[in-house]
């Protein structure tokens, strides 16, 4: 934190009274040396500039100054007129002619420091053997370097009952706090979370929570970090070890595509903790919960340790690396010669991994069937992806977190940053708190929204379009009321150069509009970026791993990138784009649905309003945390059941999005004989647009190989199962939503543990063909002679008008018909995903899953804040859940994305932009 | 060369027939060691049989040849090793590295790591020389009881530090507070009195005070002893 540098304006000593003061700065003497410090600057910092430090316990240089702990007093004379008292440095701002004493000159500065170390340990207790801040305390270390040997106070000391959990995963121990409130601040200042707060006064004073609200706060674990005593600390980390025992390596978070630095603290081969690690230009000194606490799934017992393979039985048996690559590279040859294989990727992996992904299916499997979008996705989202965010980063010319502080506004597009994106969540917070607007598109001004000082920009899941279409216009149409004119603003302010809009992955949920999105970017010149959930979407969009894209994020369909990349690979590539994640699914499905036709299994095909089939594991009996065994359960009662009925539904779903497109998915292809086979690297079926469909597709497929860290659904019904590194386990890169590399080595390197390129390389040996993946380096040189270099000045937005561009459909212009209420529905940030497994503690601290009305919705259903609502899906399947009244579309139903780890989309056969009836669980009329 | 010379030589063998003995009778008659000889850890207990190990790995921090290895654990009101939230769950000495200095006794901050005076610590299995928790502890003296249990000796870990000694005697225990401690026997096996500087804890001397290295430094102690 003691930064220690001279600026080039700072005259070091003797020269310095000779040149002029520069502009903005007044000159100042700090123990005898001259000083030129910018106005309003603290003398704390001054002093650190110049290799002086004054201990402080309150001071943060990202957080307001306080003058809380009274550890940094200095004398002060300015005049010439000695100030009457020390003055504490860190709320002290420079003046002309001051002249600052330190600790260092001044007997009296070094008394009040002394004695006020003295007065902060009068109640602090001598905890230090057993406290986890004992070795990285900064009471500790400044007692040790300046306290007293000897204390003078014999009274007994003040005594709390200790530790009190303020929530499952913060512990807070009220005895050896110093009242800094660092951590109020950080709530309050940063997070926007004030939890946490000082209660009582005089000796009594003390950090404490409402005890009917704990600390949940998506942020609270940076608490931990900067208390600079022991009082707070976490459940997860409560004596498992002492900074000695630890090795430290930096590394980066793979939660989110906020892309933080952290440093992975690991002691005998096991990860202890993780840290935000300081990165100014981007986590700045913070992290969230999630990053922070989310590594137990690292070391649950279902780590895959050896490759299966199934045997002659159906039984997956452990087999060595050689017969498992030799089973794995076999099958996938028979497959692809058969009717093709296709490859998904989950969107998790690094750079270097996805692009093994992405030429293993060009090289190995001769195809373009490769997608890493395991979600809610669309043709229209491909082209956008190509257009406006492939090749996109901050050395180009993107948008970047620090340009987010200095925008004239920032538009929020199918994007809840808190939940999605927390660290973009907090610097849009830091800008909006220095007054940057921010205007966010959808349905519920939710708390992050709140938050950010946000303006809510109404619009129905279906109906965003319309509005950026407004904001597109420049003869917009005179509305009357409050909301056309927070439109009017917003559509000017966007206009203003350095305005930013931000784009969600759930922009791929409405038709029409990314299309409109990037209309609005042309049209404003607002600068575009795509905030994906997950860290590994915007690498594998880099990297190839998309049907229509090669490497560089160039179209398939363009006969000169083609030509690039077949000269740096050596081989031939399919022209034609390949299938996305849901035509590779349908296309399964097909087969098998056609296969069983022939075998006479089934009789014609059902008509296609039957009921969906199998969504039944209602979230009450499933098991927590191990979906595996549910969905193995469920799809055995799928596939038994009706393959047909899932390709029915999965026909629906493709034939809105692809009928126009260049490819033909298999129901309408009969041509096509329907892939043969599945390479699947992280994907987890929960978390695709229909899993009970993905989860017959995946058992229906004659070849399947998985490559994954745990045992999962898919490993459960893969013929070969490869374990791969986790993410402390290599090293490689992701790259953030703004396309920034952020690369890291191996916390913990496990001799005998490869990682996804490593694996896709050997396979690739036993099929004939080399990737040149050994190797995230290798990997790198690798794409990099596939990859043209980025042209410089800045990317050409919106190139070539995507297929997309023509196609507003009638679901772009209006909410669907029918009756009840339209589903808006995200993903929270703890929602039980599988990283989140094996921390209770961190489970603990999300938010309670409730439904969201608006006032009036809940004053029509005649039911108050609290109260129990249904919600009635189409599949038949109902959800009851407390209803929180929120500021928010009347015609709108919010839920959690995922209730108790199981998808909303399997508990109601509806997702973001459905229709859904509601009424409450106490009996009454529905709407 | 005399012809006398062997005689002289088997004068000596003759007269050193009624000497003392100086070699010792090992390992049929061990000799003692001396009191304060550094030999085998022991992990001590508090009187009711609670461990005084609270993991605090200071003891590890302190050793120079890096033989202590420590994992803290979380005492529950289930599950109760120690009075205070904090014991020691895995407590391992490498005796291969240990060079017997004693600068982890001195780091003990609760008096539970001394040494006896145990120095057979030779072993033809490396595996064997690691010594783990269940080997280093105190045996179980008559009125202890096995952990994990509750707090016998009052509601408070405070109650163990500053009364202990005191509530052992209103109880009526034995004076295992000094006979747990090897070193502190005297010579004639008797125990000095519970509150002479080298027996017993004296009342509201705190565990270890007055001896450099017992206080955590830069934490100013408290002169009550808390």
């Amino acid at each position: 934190m003691t930064q220690v540098a001279t600026p080039p304006a700072a005259g070091g000593t003797g020269d310095g009274e000779d040149r002029p003061v520069p502009p903005g700065h007044v000159r100042l003497t700090i123990d005898g040396i001259t000083v030129d410090a910018p106005k309003g600057e603290l003398v704390i910092r001054a002093a650190e500039r110049i290799g002086i430090a004054i201990p402080r316990f309150c001071d943060h240089p990202l957080l307001d100054p306080v003058g809380a702990c009274r550890q940094c007093l200095v004398e002060v004379e300015m005049g010439g007129r000695p100030m009457p008292k020390p003055q504490a440095s860190c709320t002290q701002t420079v003046g002309d002619g001051m002249v600052v004493r330190t600790q260092v000159t001044s007997p009296v500065a070094e008394k009040a420091q002394r004695s006020n170390l003295e007065f902060l340990l009068l109640n602090h207790p001598l905890d230090c053997p057993i406290c986890d801040k004992g070795g990285e305390c900064p009471l500790q270390n400044q007692t040790l370097a300046n306290g007293s040997a000897t204390s003078r106070m014999h009274e007994a000391k003040r005594v709390f009952t200790k530790p009190v959990p303020v929530s499952t995963e913060i512990l807070l121990d009220r005895e050896r706090c110093v009242l800094c409130q660092r951590c109020t601040r950080f709530s309050d200042q940063i997070a926007g979370d004030r939890f946490i707060d000082l209660l009582e006064r005089g000796s009594s004073q003390q950090i404490g929570i409402n005890s009917d609200e704990p600390f949940q706060s998506y942020f609270s674990g940076n608490t931990i970090q900067i208390c600079p005593v022991g009082a707070l600390t976490s459940t997860a980390y409560r004596f498992r070890s002492r900074p000695f025992d630890l090795v430290s390596t930096g590394t980066v978070c793979e939660h989110c595509a906020s892309g933080c630095a952290l440093r992975t603290d690991h002691r005998t081969g096991v990860v202890m903790r993780r840290l935000a690690a300081p990165d100014p230009e981007v986590n700045e000194e913070w992290n969230c919960d999630k990053g922070r606490f989310g590594f137990g799934y690292l070391h649950e017992g279902d780590r895959l340790a050896r490759p299966l393979v199934r045997d002659a039985d159906g039984q997956l048996q452990p087999a060595s690396w050689t017969d498992a690559m030799t089973a794995a590279a076999q099958g996938l040859a028979r497959a692809r010669d058969d009717g093709g294989v296709g490859v998904l990727t989950g969107g998790r992996l690094t750079v270097t991994d996805a692009y093994a992904y992405a030429k293993f299916a060009r090289v190995a499997l001769r195809t373009n069937d490769v997608d890493f979008r395991a979600r809610r996705h669309s043709a229209e989202e491909a082209s956008f992806l190509a257009d406006r965010v492939a090749g996109v980063t901050p050395s180009t010319g993107g948008p970047t977190y620090a340009d987010l502080e200095a925008a004239p506004a920032v538009l929020l597009v199918a994007l809840e940053p808190e939940d999605e994106s927390p660290i973009l969540f907090l610097r849009l917070r830091k800008a909006a708190r220095r007054g940057v607007p921010v205007f966010t598109v959808g349905a519920v001004e939710s708390r992050g929204s709140r938050k950010l000082s946000a303006t809510l920009l109404p619009a129905l899941p279906g109906a965003e379009a319309d509005l950026l279409a407004d904001l597109t216009a420049d003869a917009r149409p005179v509305v009357a009321g409050a909301a056309a004119a927070d439109r009017n603003r917003a559509g000017q302010l966007l206009r203003a150069s350095g305005a930013v809009v931000l784009v969600g992955e759930r922009a791929a949920e409405t038709p029409g509009l990314l299309t409109a999105v990037g209309r609005l970017a042309d049209a404003t010149g607002a600068r575009l970026a795509w905030v994906p959930r997950r860290a590994g979407e915007r690498g594998a969009l880099e990297a190839g791993a998309l049907p229509g894209l090669l490497p560089g994020g160039r179209p398939v369909t363009d006969p000169a990138a083609r030509a690039h990349v077949e000269q740096a690979w050596g081989v031939e590539l399919p022209a034609r784009p390949g299938r996305d994640t849901a035509a590779m699914i349908a296309s399964v499905l097909a087969r098998a649905e056609r296969d069983e036709r022939a075998l006479g299994l089934v009789g014609p095909a059902p008509s296609p309003d039957l009921p969906r089939p199998a969504e039944s594991p209602a979230a009450d009996d499933r098991p927590a945390g191990h979906g595996a065994v549910g969905l193995v359960e469920r799809v055995v009662e799928t596939v038994a059941g009706s393959v047909s009925g899932a390709v029915h539904h999965l026909r629906d779903l493709v034939t809105g999005e692809h009928e126009d497109a260049a490819v033909a998915p298999g129901p309408q292809a009969p041509a096509e004989p329907g892939l043969a086979g599945l390479l699947l690297g992280g994907v987890e079926l929960d978390d695709l647009p229909d899993p009970a469909a993905a989860l017959a597709a995946v058992a229906a497929t004659g070849f399947v190989v998985s490559l994954e860290i745990r045992a999962s659904a898919v490993t459960a019904l893969a013929d070969v199962v490869l374990p791969v590194a986790a993410v402390t386990q290599k090293s490689g890169a992701f790259l953030d939503w703004e396309g920034r590399h952020r690369p890291f080595d191996a916390a913990l390197p496990t001799p005998g543990v490869l990682d996804d390129g490593r694996v896709l390389d050997t396979l690739g040996v036993e099929m004939d063909v080399d990737l040149y993946t050994q190797t995230p380096v290798a990997a790198r040189a690798d794409m990099a002679r596939a990859v043209p270099p980025a042209p410089a000045g800045g990317t050409s937005p919106g190139t070539a008008p995507g297929p997309a561009d023509a196609r507003r459909g009638p679901a772009g212009t209006a909410p669907r018909d029918g009756q009840g209420f339209v589903l808006v529905s995200w993903r929270t940030a703890l929602d039980g995903g599988r990283l989140l497994d094996g921390e209770p503690h961190l489970a603990g601290t999300a938010r309670p899953d409730v439904v969201r009305l608006s006032p009036r919705a809940a004053e029509l259903l005649g039911v108050g804040d609290g109260a129990p609502v249904q919600v009635h899906g189409p599949s038949g399947g109902t959800v009851t859940l407390p209803l929180q009244v929120t500021a928010m579309v009347d015609e709108a139903v919010w839920l959690p994305g995922r209730i108790r780890a199981t998808p909303l989309v399997a508990l109601l056969g509806a997702g973001s932009g459905d229709r859904v009836r509601v009424r409450p669980a106490a009996g009454g009329e529905g709407l | 060369m005399s012809f006398l010379d062997p005689v002289k030589g088997f004068g000596v063998t003759f007269a050193t027939m009624f000497k003392p003995v100086v070699t010792e009778d090992y390992p049929r008659n061990p000799e003692p060691t001396a009191p304060r000889w550094h030999g085998r850890h022991q992990l001590n207990r508090h009187p009711d049989g609670l461990e005084k190990c609270v993991g605090c790995e200071l003891c590890a921090w302190a050793c120079p040849a890096d033989a202590i290895f420590v994992e803290g654990g979380d005492n529950t009101e289930e599950a109760r090793y120690s009075p205070g939230e904090r014991y020691g769950k895995n407590y391992q000495i490498n005796y291969l590295r240990c060079i017997g200095c004693g600068l982890c006794v001195e780091a003990c901050p609760t008096r539970s790591l001394t040494m006896t005076n145990e120095y057979e610590l030779a072993d033809d299995d490396r595996q064997r020389l690691i010594y783990t928790k269940d080997r280093l502890l105190a045996p179980l003296l008559p009125g202890m009881e096995q952990p994990p249990h509750p707090m016998r000796l009052g509601d408070e870990e405070k109650d163990y530090y500053v009364r202990g000694p005191e509530l052992v005697r209103s109880r009526g225990a034995v004076r295992s507070e000094a006979q747990e401690q090897g070193a502190h026997v005297e010579p004639d096996g008797s125990v000095p009195p519970l509150d002479s500087p080298t027996g017993g804890l004296a009342e509201g001397v705190p565990p270890g005070a007055g001896t450099a290295g017992t206080v955590p430094r830069g934490v100013t102690p408290r002169a009550d002893g808390r």
